[in-house]
Formats: structure tokens, sequence, C-alpha cells
């Protein structure tokens, strides 16, 4: 295969990344933008999305297709559920204090990933795509499923976008984000937004993992990675910026694929920490962000 | 006339630190009641109390025969109390449009409401797209009123609408008040300088350490210039 075909398949594999990375770190900087809260555990309500979606598979059997949608709607719905259970019982309770919220979050990394650990096993599983088609282009054939996950998850972050700018919940979101009192003096209740946006991130996450089970098998500490990479694109964008969320997330996306195909995934992980580095150096604020008052 | 609102004994403060000590208050049905009081006395502690953003440790807050003090703070505004706070506090990122639309979904309010509103104010038409953080501040100011105006509220708080406007604007926003309580909204407004409400006051509360001193009639006020000098430090 010549260079520019390489490059290619290179930058798929960088966008089937993007997309999936963009999900999970647009469901950490909503957290993180609205709530003020660090959510250490949300890459394991990626990996609990992507556990959930073996095991939902498995227990619907039949065409592949059909457990794939069972998985993709009940995962995250699922995840959602722990979700809200967590905000309810521990973060609200405190307060969602910044610092004790980050303790508690990584309690409840530990815990999750226990629970995932002791009723789906040590061992790594892979869900069917639900469909398997490979797509021929001139100089290689790219997996059909592939494209349709860049296809979804780009639908889905329109969606997210449409709801944040374009709708009263959003806006009433966005109000909460920028003064907590002050939205509660118009009416807004706070808790029940941060209910919502917590839930909210937590399925971002467990969309994301569900759409990547197919391409990469399920496993309990497969929460590391997403976590990690979530932040680096969380700081580079901007915290709680969608728009930088985006960004980052395509440009991180992108350098982890292609650095990968062309060096190793090492280097890919080196390159986006620095990257992280020199932002938090030159630009605390985030490629998008606005500097804090 | 009936009490609108009434503060009854209220202790209230934040974290370990009391601020208001036995505060009561009642506003009448229909008047303008301006607090008095120097800096730190607890005048935006009081509001914020009346808004349940700052929880009373004793004594009540009502409204009519609602209780105030019972109720999660963002009941509050759908009880019918608006709230202008001091220094504003717009959401600086959103446009005039957004702000007013939080306004008006604090107690459901159709476009009716949000028209008569601008009528008001009917430059914040023309800055209607803009970012609310980039008007100036007689606009901000402006914006902040109509934000709370969107409710139809019965008792409006009003936290120094007129700092750091020029005189001009104070005319404005005293107008504004006044053709208020024409329609018979009770207002709580809060001031540091005595010649800023004279006009549009019907009494005045002197809020000292957190207590409510002493509530005068504005009449009793040009008899006695030594009321003021006594709470306020200035005549
Ligand atoms: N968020 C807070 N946390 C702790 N203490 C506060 C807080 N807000 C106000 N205080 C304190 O409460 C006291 C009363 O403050 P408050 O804002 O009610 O006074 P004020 O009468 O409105 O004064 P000003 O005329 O300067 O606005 C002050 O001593 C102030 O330092
Ligand atoms: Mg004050």
């Amino acid at each position: 295969m010549g260079f520019g075909p390489y490059l290619l398949l290179a930058t798929l594999e960088g966008l089937v990344m993007a997309a999936v990375l963009a999900l999970t770190a647009l469901g950490l900087s909503l957290v993180f933008g609205v709530m003020r809260v660090v959510n250490v555990a949300h890459g394991e309500f990626f990996m609990l999305g992507a556990v959930l979606a073996w095991a939902v598979s498995n227990a619907v059997g039949g065409h592949p297709a059909i457990g794939f949608l069972a998985a993709l709607v009940v995962a995250p719905l699922a995840v959602g559920a722990v979700a809200l259970a967590s905000e309810r019982l521990v973060l609200r309770r405190l307060n969602y204090n910044p610092e004790a919220t980050i303790v508690a979050t990584i309690g409840l990394l530990y815990i999750l990933q226990q629970v995932a650990l002791t009723f789906y096993g040590a061992d790594a599983r892979p869900v069917v795509a639900p469909f398997n088609v490979r797509l021929q282009l001139p100089w290689f054939g790219y997996s059909a499923y592939k494209l349709s996950v860049i296809g979804f998850s780009l639908l889905l972050l329109g969606l997210t976008w449409f709801v944040l700018t374009r709708t009263k919940i959003g806006l009433i979101m966005r109000a909460t984000q920028y003064d907590r009192e002050t939205a509660t003096a118009f009416g807004i209740a706070v808790d029940k937004v941060y209910a919502g946006v917590f839930v909210a991130g937590a399925m971002l996450a467990a969309i994301g993992a569900v759409l990547v089970v197919p391409i990469r098998q399920a496993h309990y500490l497969m929460g590391h990675d997403p976590l990690l990479l979530s932040f680096i694109v969380v700081i580079i964008g901007g915290l709680g910026s969608l728009r930088g969320t985006m960004v980052a997330a395509l440009l991180v996306g992108l350098s982890d694929g292609i650095l990968s195909v062309f060096f190793s995934p090492t280097l890919a992980k080196i390159v986006a920490t620095t990257a992280v580095a020199l932002v938090l150096v030159f630009r605390p604020q985030g490629l998008f962000g606005t500097a804090q008052r | 006339m009936a009490d609108a609102l009434a503060m009854d004994k209220v202790d209230a403060g934040y974290g370990g630190v009391q601020v208001l000590r036995g505060f009561s208050m009642d506003l009448r049905a229909g008047e303008v009641l301006c607090l008095l009081g120097r800096n730190g006395a607890g005048k935006t502690t009081a509001l914020k109390t009346i808004m349940g953003l700052v929880r009373p440790t004793a004594g009540t807050v009502r409204l009519g025969a609602v209780e105030l003090s019972a109720l999660p703070a963002h009941e509050v505004p759908k009880a019918g109390v608006a709230y202008v706070p001091q220094g504003r506090r717009l959401f600086a990122e959103l446009s005039v449009a957004e702000n007013v639309e939080i306004g008006l979904n604090a107690r459901k309010k159709g476009n009716d409401v949000r028209e008569s509103v601008l009528d008001l104010f009917p430059i914040l038409r023309e800055r209607w797209r803009q970012r609310s953080g980039t008007l100036s501040g007689g606009e901000q100011q402006m914006l902040a009123m109509a934000r709370a105006l969107c409710l139809e509220p019965s008792v409006l708080l009003l936290d120094e609408p007129t700092e750091g406007l020029m005189p001009s604007m104070i005319a404005r926003i005293r107008e504004t008040v006044a053709s208020l309580k024409a329609r018979g909204v009770s207002t709580i407004l809060v001031e540091q300088r005595v010649d800023a409400v004279l006009s549009v006051a019907d009494r005045v509360a002197f809020v000292e350490n957190g207590r409510n001193r002493e509530t005068v009639e504005v009449s009793r006020l040009r008899d006695e210039p030594g009321l003021v000098k006594r709470y306020v430090g200035v005549g």
C-alpha cells in the first residue's frame, strides 16, 4: 500500500476514534461545565456501557443487529440509572463540593470496577457488529460499521448541540452553569438540572462504549483510556466549552489514530499529553474556553 | 392595609456567621418600602433570605398566607416574588433575549407579558441579540428589571438598582418603580442614599447590624432629618 492510501486508512481510523472520544469527552465536559464536578468515575460509566452491551446483546440472541440495537437502548438507560443513583446518594449529599466530589468519584470508580469484575469477570469479550459489510475502496476494504459509528456520533453531537443552544432545556442548563444562585431566583430547580446533566453525561459515555464494543472488546478495565483521553480533550478544548470539546476531540482522535497507525499508540499518548501540558502553560482556559471570572 | 410580605424575627447568615439577628419587617400591599443602611448592615442578606437563597435558622418569611421560608428556593419566584440582585447578576454570556426568556420561564409567562415589559424598556428590543455582558451599565440594569418583571410579580425586590448609574438613569428607574406601584406591585427597594428614595418610597426601614431598627413613614423623615443621620451616617 502506498503512502496516500495508508494515510487515508489512518485518518479513517482516527475519525472513528475521534467520534467515540467526542461523545465520551462531551459527557465529561458537560458535567464539569454545568456542575463544576470533576467526575473521575466517568470512564467507568463508559466501561459499564460496554459490559452491559455485551450482556444485553448476549441475552437477546438472534440476528446480531437485534442484540446490538437492544444494547444501544438498554445499556445507556441502565448506566443513566446508575448515574442517577450516584448523583442522588453521593454528589448531592456532598453539596457538589469540588474537592469532596473528586474523592467520592474515585471511590465510585473502584466500586464500579469491582462490581464489573465480580459479575462480568476479567475476560475481554466481543460484541458482534450489527452488520458486516466491507466497503471496497480502490486501495483497501473498510468496515461500513466503523463509518456508521462516525455518522451516528456526528448525529448525536449535533443533537446535543441543538439541545444546548436551541431549546429551553439547554437555556436552563446554561443559565445554571453561569450562575447557580440567580438561576434559583428565577425558578430553576438547580438540583434537578444537575441530576439531568449528570445522567446525560454518563449516557453519552455509555453510548460511545456501545458503539465501540464491536470494534474493541468489552473489559472491566477499559474505562482508563477514555477517562484520560476525555480529560485531555476537555482541557485542550476548554472546560465546559461544547465547541472546544468537539474540536479537541477531533484533533486528539485524529492524531491518536494517525500516530498509532504510523508509529505506535504510546507515541500518540505522549503527543496528546504534551499538548495538554503546552495548553496548560500557554492557554490554561483551553482553546475555546473563556477565562474564569 | 394587608401585609404583602412579612419577615418575623428572622435569624440568618452564611455558614457559621450570623448576619440577620431577629430581623422583622412587613411590606404592605401596594407600597414601596425602602431598606436603608450602611455597607454590611445586612440588606442584601435580608433580600436573599426572602428569596430562600439564604435559609433562616429561626423565624419565618410569609407572603400573604404562604410561608416562603418553608418552600425550596426555586418555588419562591413561582409564588410571585421577583428579584433584581445587587450588581444585576445578568447571565452575561447569554443574550438579552435569553435573559428575558429565563424571566418568562419562571412563571411560564407568554409573549404578551414579554411585549408589555419591553414596552417599558424599548432599548432592549434594539439590543435583542446582543450578549448581555456587553450592554452598558444602564442597559444592564434595565435588563435586570425587565427579567424580573417578566414574572408579573406581586412583590418586587430591588437591591441598589441605582448603583453606579448616572442621574438620568436613576430617574428612569424611579419612574419605573412609581409606575409599578400604580399597578399594585409591592416593592422593597434597597438603597444607600436617602435622596434616591424620598420621592418614591412610602416608608423607610433602617437596617443596622442585622436588625430592622425602626420603620418610619417618609413624611416623618422629612420632618426629622436626624433619623437618617443616626442610622446611615449621612444626611
Ligand atoms: N456569601 C457570604 N459569605 C459570608 N459572609 C457574607 C456573604 N455575603 C455577605 N456576607 C457578610 O454579611 C454581612 C452583611 O452583608 P450584606 O451583603 O447583607 O450587606 P448589605 O447591607 O447588603 O451591604 P452593601 O450596602 O454593601 O451591599 C457582611 O458583613 C458581609 O461580609
Ligand atoms: Mg447589599
